[in-house]
């Protein structure tokens, strides 16, 4: 319990900091001034998105290895993280876009890709809702977020060759690209901050899914329990 | 038994039984064909402007029709709990899997071919000399589709709101298929038709991702 409340606030200090280095320490960039900003959260999100999606791809193959209930549970709850930061970047893209692009959302690979992500992701979430017995619902949904992750690039190449409008990768992006130095410092925060973050709300949501399956059990159990004697009686009878 | 074997036995079951009525075949045909007379609402149907949406509209036609047909695929087994003595019987899983596969396949196959020429004719879109290639495009696409449709369909037959479901797990799924499949249809719809092999290129990848991963987790989906 300590060490909980203690990486609560932990992170809680970080995003603090994160924030304001952004807002306050962070130069001004050339062109975009002060909407440019929003990089520091928006870029985050994304890194934070995409490690989420490879923790749900790791826990859907092992779960179907395995058919331990607490991959299950890891793949449901970095889903659902999954789609939370999804939603994240694709509302602090739009706001970032109309000033600098001129309009809100352009068809481009990058920007399709996670738009048909969040959609899958959903669907996953979706599935899990409308199939009832436990078991069934860990094997496909599991399933489900295999192909849905091996789609991914598919999508991905398939837009890059038809269209795209998204900026070339301004980091490690070739010889003319590369941040500011101070620009580089308090993004890595960021990244820091917003990693924590998922991680924390990550752990939480894995024991409440946990707690759930578990309470889940324990009431077709009683549910069993409750059942027997009238059903013998009727029997008998 | 081998593999083939069964799964050639169960492909001639699902023909009979889809035979024997044609049901599926005459509705799946008839919703494609609704589907592309509205679409001739949505757009002016000119020669032009055909050959500038023809493509999509025909592939959107197919994926719906497609995502719906696809449906009864393994709801159908459950009726009568077929779905037991299919799993007791000593096949392996990707038997039944890819028996169904192709069935679907050539369902599907059978709705484009009677689509394909009443579409050329409504929205004068010729089809002279492009016809081979145009079967090549057709059929890397519908592979896609059938493969990956039968698999979520053996997925959403379990579910509540199936049939609302399977459109909704497939049709995303599908997006890189669509680009492919329109962009080549798209480069055969043209004065000097000539066939763009990056679109092939891609829509034979997504077959052979999806084949792959459906060989590989067909255990999961089969069982119980």
């Amino acid at each position: 319990m300590k060490a909980r409340y203690a990486s609560t606030i932990a992170v809680a200090v970080l995003i603090f900091f994160a924030g304001y280095a952004a807002l306050f320490i962070a130069p001004d960039e050339k062109t975009m001034h002060a909407i440019q900003r929003i990089f520091y959260f928006h870029l985050p999100s994304w890194i934070a998105m995409f490690t989420a999606l490879s923790v749900v791809f790791v826990a859907n193959i092992a779960y179907l290895a395995t058919r331990r209930s607490k991959w299950d549970s890891l793949g449901v709850s970095a889903a659902e993280l999954a789609v939370v930061c999804c939603t994240i970047g694709l509302a602090t893209g739009p706001l970032w876009a109309k000033p600098v692009w001129g309009i809100w959302w352009t068809w481009d690979a990058r920007l399709t890709t996670t738009f048909i992500l969040w959609l899958l992701y959903i669907s996953y979430l979706l599935l899990r809702g409308l199939l009832d017995d436990p078991e069934k619902k860990a094997v496909f949904s599991a399933v489900f977020g295999i192909f849905a992750f091996l789609d991914a690039p598919l999508v991905y190449v398939s837009n890059r060759l038809w269209r795209t409008q998204h900026p070339q990768p301004v980091i490690l992006g070739g010889n003319n690209s590369g941040l500011d130095p101070m620009i580089g410092k308090v993004l890595l925060l960021c990244v820091i901050a917003v990693m924590g973050l998922m991680i924390l709300v990550l752990l939480d949501r894995y024991r409440l899914e946990q707690l759930r399956q578990e309470f889940d059990e324990l009431r077709l159990e009683q549910e069993a329990l409750a059942l027997e004697p009238s059903s013998i009686g009727r029997e008998r009878s | 038994m081998s593999a083939a074997r069964a799964a050639g036995i169960l492909l001639a079951k699902e023909l009979r039984v889809e035979f024997r009525t044609r049901e599926l075949l005459s509705a799946t045909i008839v919703f494609a064909l609704v589907v592309v007379v509205l679409f001739s609402f949505a757009f002016d149907p000119t020669a032009a402007e055909s050959r500038r949406y023809g493509p999509g509209l025909l592939w959107i036609s197919f994926l719906f029709a497609g995502s719906l047909m696809l449906n009864p695929s393994f709801a159908r087994e459950r009726t009568n709990d077929t779905m037991d003595a299919l799993r007791m019987a000593p096949i392996s899983p990707f038997a039944i899997l890819s028996a169904k596969m192709l069935a679907n396949f050539i369902f599907m196959s059978l709705v484009e071919v009677v689509l394909v020429p009443v579409f050329s004719v409504l929205y004068n879109v010729s089809l002279s000399g492009i016809v081979c290639r145009l079967v090549l495009v057709l059929a890397l696409g519908t592979v896609g589709l059938t493969v990956a449709g039968t698999v979520f369909s053996a997925i959403s037959s379990h579910a509540r709101l199936r049939e609302l479901l399977l459109p909704l797990l497939l049709l995303p799924i599908l997006t890189p298929l669509l680009i492919g499949a329109v962009e080549a249809t798209a480069s055969l719809f043209v004065d000097q038709p000539e066939l763009d092999r990056t679109w092939l290129a891609l829509l034979a990848g997504f077959d052979i991702v999806f084949l792959t991963a459906s060989w590989l987790l067909c255990d999961y989906l089969i069982e119980e």
